[in-house]
């Protein structure tokens, strides 16, 4: 806004002219500006020319071995021919349907809730759709009822595993770090104080040492002959993690409700839980919707150290597709470079979504 | 007009129901069995470990501490090998991760202050390469980039026998890089002491500069007289310790190179990677701090006839770092506890250590309770340090 308010009239003249003028004021305004325009423009052409011609014009597509080592540029090929093993891990390959369809059935879940934020006529399915869209994952993906074999979750991989681990994570987080939040907020000494450590300590750890507890720890913690696998203590500690985080964010929802509206709900007599649920949080969540979108993206890329321990979510496919052929180890750069443009593509959307929310959300209080 | 209502005469004899309605009572209650239920499943869950511990035969405590590690590792800052305790080879991963963690500390904050800076600059291309940098690295998972630096370092260099040599001494192989080092000497322990004295005296003069600046408002070159004494004394040391030159050249011997000193693939990976990663985030910190100070700072600066770059010194800077740094603190702290990454790519770091120990103890609670407790510590630590310093830089109001 004060961009508008400062710039002079629009400019006139030709294409030509006006572009002098633009460039003289945005590239090339006193010597240093000069200098700097100069070097970035060097820098542009010896990085992008030399990126360009490995990655498209040499580059070969064709998911042969002979063909890669052909090229001169980046074997795609190698992304090509392992797709399905990197996209579903060591899921049976004649099922890979399935967990293609959970993909897309969560994808549109995720979608339509981050559009619900927005759309009041998508809001009220937001609840419905997770309530109705889980369970059909879970048939999907393990299957064993309506004539769908039975997949070990043990085979499960890839990039539907990266996104159930991140979303199941934040979907269950998300009443727990929720109570976190309000026991943090309490007048209650110990409830305030359980919660306080709880959310202190899981944020003063790194995730990779949450994960080893769950993987090490939890089947300590069961009496003799239970057991869960490795899939669900992964899933468990990240939710437990992500509770920790969502809290905090919670938190400053609920601090930005001004002290009146909790004495408004005290003096029309509501029971703490309605003053809650009637008119608190729906002012305090709403404030939080971008911060919790945020704290998804970063849940979606932390998922990525489940590696560590084990299992193969998307970063772990593309491992395992390096290592199942020696003669592919050496196409590491092209394995990483897709991996990283689909977690771009989905982080970047999601943060730029996000910060247009943020916005949106602002707009009923400027007038 | 009605009664008051609170007259001692009214009250009527408690019930039991009257209590269960009492809004302290309540809180008293439920907090009595929020308490029991933490116990409870505490104390299901200690019973269930104690009875699985002792169906493995493992036995619990810190006792394991003392035994021969008998594993190797690749970095060690201090005096390390297989012969060592449990304890030393913790202390080891711990350097480790502190060396790793400072180190991108410092590089972050430069580069994320360049990338900042630039991406508010009047000049369109670098704003836009800089949005490119930052919207890049800070979308693309940390242990991927990880990955990548330790696939590519090994992959880009040659074999130590063809090392490129791109400054004199440098020596680059698929190895790491080599570094020539000065051999040890007494100069440098006196150029040491030296430095430190020097920082006792730029304290003294500092305070006394002030203390002239206040009575009589006449500026020192702080800066400039500061520099001048530390590298004065420094290299008065230097020059009465015999001005020593043997450097520790890294060389070509049979199959590897000796001497010198080492970077190794898995230290770069993991400093060049957390480093990128972490800029990204203390460029957007660096660049909504400068944002927040409102543009009358500066023109009330220009009014003042203060010029431009003593403004940006004293009147701006000081304002933006306060906005800046709770949210830096964060940054800091999550690349810390994002260098036990390192345990994937294999460098010796605090969680690969503890990792090797309980997999060759069967410890894994104390393992696990003394790297979360370590890491803990380290947390508590910076934010003890960045609330004092936040405290030090805070509007000093009436």
């Amino acid at each position: 806004m004060s961009e508008n308010a400062k710039s002079p009239p629009l400019p006139t003249g030709t294409f030509m002219e006006r572009a002098v003028t633009w460039s003289k004021k945005n590239l090339f305004d006193g010597w240093f500006n000069t200098i700097l325009t100069l070097g970035s423009i060097a820098f542009i052409l010896w990085l992008v020319p030399p990126l360009v011609e490995w990655g498209i014009v040499n580059a070969t597509l064709a998911p042969s071995i002979e063909s890669c080592k052909e090229a001169t540029g980046a074997c795609w090929g190698f992304v090509n021919a392992n797709l399905r093993l990197i996209l579903f891990g060591t899921y049976p390959f004649d099922e890979q349907w399935r967990p293609l369809l959970a993909m897309i059935i969560l994808m549109g879940i995720i979608c339509g809730s981050l559009g619900g934020v927005k759309y009041a006529g998508v809001r009220k399915w937001i609840i419905p759709m997770w309530v109705i869209g889980v369970p059909i994952i879970c048939i999907l993906m393990w299957g064993g009822i309506f004539g769908l074999t039975y997949v070990q979750n043990s085979y499960w991989g890839g990039l539907p595993l990266t996104l159930i681990l991140s979303s199941i994570g934040v979907i269950f987080a998300f009443p727990f770090g929720l109570l976190l939040a309000l026991g943090r907020q309490s007048n209650m000494p110990a409830i305030k104080t359980v919660s306080v450590v709880y959310i202190e300590v899981i944020r003063g750890v790194p995730l990779i040492t949450v994960l080893f507890m769950a993987s090490v720890m939890f089947p300590l913690f069961l009496p003799d002959g239970v057991t869960i696998d490795k899939l669900l203590r992964a899933q468990i500690g990240i939710i437990l993690f992500t509770a920790a985080y969502l809290a905090e964010v919670f938190r400053g929802g609920l601090q930005a409700v001004p002290r009146g509206q909790f004495e408004a709900g005290d003096s029309l007599a509501l029971s703490y839980w309605q003053s809650m649920r009637l008119i608190v949080l729906p002012q305090a969540l709403r404030l939080v919707i971008p911060p919790t979108v945020n704290s998804f993206i970063s849940m979606f890329k932390d998922t990525t150290l489940v590696v560590i321990i084990g299992l193969f979510d998307f970063l772990g496919t593309v491992k395992l597709a390096l290592r199942s052929d020696p003669a592919w180890t050496k196409y590491y750069v092209e394995g990483y470079a897709f991996a990283a443009a689909i977690f771009f593509l989905i982080c970047f959307s999601m943060a730029k979504y996000s910060a247009y929310l943020e916005k949106e959300l602002r707009k009923g209080e400027q007038r | 007009m009605s009664k008051p209502q609170n007259v001692p005469g009214n009250v009527r004899s408690k019930g039991l129901v009257d209590y269960l309605n009492d809004e302290n009572v309540r809180a008293v209650l439920y907090q009595i069995v929020a308490i029991g239920l933490i116990i409870l499943a505490g104390w299901y869950l200690v019973s269930n470990t104690l009875y699985n511990l002792e169906q493995q035969n493992i036995s619990t405590g810190y006792g394991f501490l003392d035994l021969e590690a008998s594993f190797e590792i690749s970095e060690t800052m201090i005096d390390y090998s297989a012969k060592s305790d449990y304890a030393t080879a913790l202390l080891v991963g711990l350097l480790n991760t502190v060396k790793v963690s400072f180190l991108g500390i410092v590089l972050c904050t430069i580069i994320g202050i360049i990338f900042g800076i630039a991406r508010l600059s009047s000049n369109w291309i670098v704003r836009k390469l800089a949005t490119v940098y930052v919207e890049t690295f800070r979308n693309i998972p940390v242990l991927l980039q990880l990955f990548f630096w330790y696939a590519l370092i090994p992959g880009a260099f040659p074999h130590p026998r063809d090392a490129l040599e791109p400054l004199p001494g440098v020596l680059l192989t698929s190895r790491g890089m080599y570094l020539p080092v000065p051999m040890a000497d007494t100069a440098f322990t006196m150029m040491g002491i030296a430095a430190v004295i020097a920082c006792v005296v730029i304290y003294f003069v500092k305070k006394w500069a002030k203390k002239r600046q206040d009575a009589t408002g006449q500026p020192f070159p702080m800066f400039l007289a500061g520099l001048g004494i530390f590298v004065g004394l420094v290299l008065l040391a230097y020059l009465a310790g015999g001005a020593p030159t043997d450097m520790s050249m890294p060389e070509l011997k049979g199959f590897n190179i000796r001497g010198g000193y080492n970077i190794s693939p898995e230290f770069m990976a993991v400093l060049i990677g957390l480093t990128v990663y972490t800029s990204t985030y203390v460029a957007e910190v660096v660049r909504s701090g400068i944002q927040a100070v409102p543009n009358g700072q500066w023109e009330a600066a220009d009014s003042l006839g203060i010029r431009r770059t003593v403004a940006l010194r004293k009147v701006i800077l000081p304002q933006s770092m306060r906005v800046a740094i709770p949210p830096l603190t964060n940054q800091y702290l999550n690349l810390t506890k994002n260098s036990s990454l390192a345990v994937a790519v294999g460098y010796p770091d605090l969680v690969s250590v503890s990792n090797t120990t309980m997999n060759q103890t069967g410890q894994a609670i104390e393992a696990i309770s003394i790297f979360m407790s370590i890491y803990l510590g380290l947390s508590l630590l910076t934010s003890l340090f960045m609330n004092w310093f936040n405290k030090k830089m805070a509007l000093v109001e009436r």
